[in-house]
């Protein structure tokens, strides 16, 4: 899940501070991607109530999209990134309408059902047409190269995805506590009938709402592609990561998530660095130990 | 998710007589379909009985999804216990088949009574994230118990003594499916026992209302848990099943994965009748054989447009078209959850 950027041999016994802040730094960056993406899910699951597995699929197809513009047609990044969460919002507007606009207000079990179908389609989709291999989304040289800090040098990616990161969580903070629509939405997601009868359109609501988790998918999936490798088992792979960040951080919650993708990006990398023979082992204890303390997740909403 | 009316009706229990007479119909069913795929498929019969190993541990989701309504995305965990627990003994010198059963079947339902009893402290999504990271946890320490289980490459090398100091288990596999059959019938007999008793009833009113269950004074932690061991001993002795006919066992059978196309086959079949869950792991995995073995990807595909196909279209499953077109649908039936 995560390649060590840092020489590996520097993290022998007597753990320098040198070690300690590239774990830091890489944790940072690792949680802000899982963040990007995750923060999506968290929208749809909290405020829609729709528990979406396909949302790592949305995030792939964001990645294969980058991954031809900028490699293939040898498009700017920032133009690549663009195309892709246009190209993926216009995907997955269909399937709003047609299949998920159906599991409003299913059960869980229904949704996780469904979704799950239509993350094997779409896994089966993609690589039919664009094969079994890894794509990679080439960084601009402004981003490859290492960029000097003060105390330490960083690769420009890392720092470019904090600067996401923290991008995402505070546009998202003021759309949903400080504008029109964040009301509406809140109005919508508290008591959908009388919001209707009050003349909000929920069925509008819901739609862009979609569409943002849908594009956040998107920007994560094609800034995160250093951390979380586009692969046509990218969906099914991360399926699970996503969702168990969201749940441990509460869906709907914007500061659980940011929580929760910190810590779980903390513990996931430094296990790695230290322990890599472990594996996931710590990851998953943390979330068990987490969920078992904080059932509704840190920052949950009670249902 | 708690709705405090219930979600459907629970028709009038059939007489005892009638009840009596469909399921020894569909006992002797089963049996036949078996003994028939024996005869018509005797090169396929290592494929046949995965199916039977895979079966009970859709069985045993069943008993859990199905009659308590408590979703599940890591009972693989239980159904690797077994055969794990199962596959060590066998190497260590206990190789009566038998006993490797009982053997799977205990660790199973050790592990099932850990799981319930991590999985029922929370509700909704945070319950079905935990039984992921249970399997999760279930497969890391697997992976690192390399010692004991093999690791990666597996745990090889089983050398299972005669049944009964008779039938071997040939190449063929004759003897494992027989074997296997008699297991899942003897199996299938004792839970259709086990959900018809008051208890299982019980089970079945938690999942309507576990709000009203508790206020007729009834205790949901204890049942829901009883049902949790119940269901490990059944997926355990599936992946018992699994390791004796194998006589490999590997780190797949603790995956995230196999829960998952589970659950699928569940649903598939139908929740809340056993029969359900049979059908539907002998449908989804004769496809699979069929199809992933032109393009493992269009499999994908194809499972995938089945699942969004039975959720819009025949949420009760196949059993359930089956029981609208029969027009026995009226019959008492746990039904979707």
């Amino acid at each position: 899940m995560l390649r060590p950027s840092i020489d590996l041999t520097a993290t022998r016994p007597g753990y320098s501070m040198q070690t300690i802040l590239s774990i830091a730094i890489d944790a940072f960056a690792y949680g802000m991607a899982l963040f990007i993406i995750c923060i999506g899910l968290s929208l749809t699951m909290g405020l829609m109530r729709v528990v979406n597995l396909a949302h790592g699929a949305f995030a792939m197809i964001a990645g294969y999209i980058a991954s031809y513009a900028a490699r293939d047609l040898g498009l700017a990044y920032a133009v690549a990134i663009f195309l892709a969460i246009i190209g993926t919002v216009i995907i997955s507007i269909p399937l709003e309408r047609l299949l998920y606009r159906r599991i409003y207000g299913s059960p869980q079990l229904t949704q996780v059902l469904m979704t799950i179908g239509i993350t094997f389609c779409i896994i089966g989709i993609t690589n039919y047409f664009f094969g079994p291999t890894l794509k990679t989304i080439p960084l601009p040289g402004s981003l490859s190269q290492p960029v000097d800090v003060g105390f330490k040098t960083i690769a420009a990616h890392r720092l470019f995805v904090m600067a996401c990161g923290v991008i995402v969580a505070i546009g998202l903070w003021y759309l949903i506590e400080r504008t029109d629509f964040g009301i509406k939405l809140r109005a919508t997601v508290d008591n959908a009938a009388m919001a209707d009868a009050l003349g909000v359109r929920t069925q509008v609501v819901y739609a862009i709402s979609f569409a943002i988790a849908i594009g956040l998918a998107a920007l994560g999936g094609v800034v995160g592609a250093e951390f979380l490798p586009i692969e046509p088992y990218y969906a099914l792979r991360y399926m699970v990561t996503f969702l168990v960040v969201v749940s441990v951080g509460g869906a709907g919650s914007i500061p659980g998530a940011v929580v929760a993708c910190l810590l779980l990006g903390a513990v996931d990398t430094t296990g790695r660095y230290l322990m890599p023979e472990f594996g996931n082992f710590f990851f998953y204890a943390a979330v068990i130990a987490i969920v078992c303390v904080f059932p509704r997740g840190f920052l949950g909403r009670a249902q | 998710m708690q709705v405090i009316a219930p979600t459907e009706r629970l028709a009038a229990v059939p007489s005892l007589g009638k009840r009596w007479l469909r399921d020894a119909i569909g006992v002797i069913l089963i049996i036949a379909t078996g003994l028939a795929g024996y005869w018509l498929l005797p090169d396929n019969l290592a494929l046949l009985t995965r199916v039977i190993a895979i079966a009970l541990l859709v069985l045993s989701i069943d008993l859990i999804t199905g009659y308590c309504g408590v979703a599940t995305l890591g009972q693989a965990a239980l159904f690797g216990a077994g055969a794990y627990a199962a596959g060590i003994a066998c190497v260590n010198g206990v190789t009566e088949p038998l006993t490797l059963i009982a053997i799977g079947a205990v660790a199973g339902a050790a592990a099932g009574l850990l799981m319930g009893s991590v999985m029922l402290r929370a509700h909704g999504l945070a319950q079905l994230v935990l039984s992921i990271a249970i399997v999760q946890l279930f497969h890391e320490a697997a992976n690192k118990a390399s010692a004991y289980t093999g690791g990666s490459d597996g745990l090889a090398g089983l050398m299972v003594s005669p049944l009964f100091g008779v039938f071997e288990f040939d190449l063929w596999g004759q003897t494992a499916y027989l074997f296997g059959l008699t297991l899942l019938v003897v199996v299938i007999t004792a839970l259709k026992f086990v959900v018809s008793s008051p208890f299982g009833m019980l089970c079945r009113g938690i999942k309507e209302d576990p709000i009203r269950i508790r206020a007729m004074g009834a205790f949901v932690f204890p049942v829901l848990l009883k049902m949790f061991v119940i269901s490990g001993a059944v997926a355990g002795m599936g992946g018992a099943l699994a390791a004796i006919s194998t006589q490999v066992v590997g780190l797949d059978s603790v995956s995230f994965e196999l829960s998952a196309n589970a659950l699928v086959m569940l649903v598939l079949g139908g929740l809340g009748t056993l029969y359900g869950a049979i059908v539907g792991t002998v449908i989804f995995m004769g496809f699979e054989h069929i199809v992933s073995a032109i393009n493992p990807f269009h499999w994908m595909t194809m499972v995938g447009a089945l699942l969004i196909a039975v959720v819009l279209a025949a949420p009760g499953g196949l059993s359930g078209v089956f029981e609208a077109i029969s027009g026995a649908g009226k019959d008492a039936r746990g039904g979707r959850a």
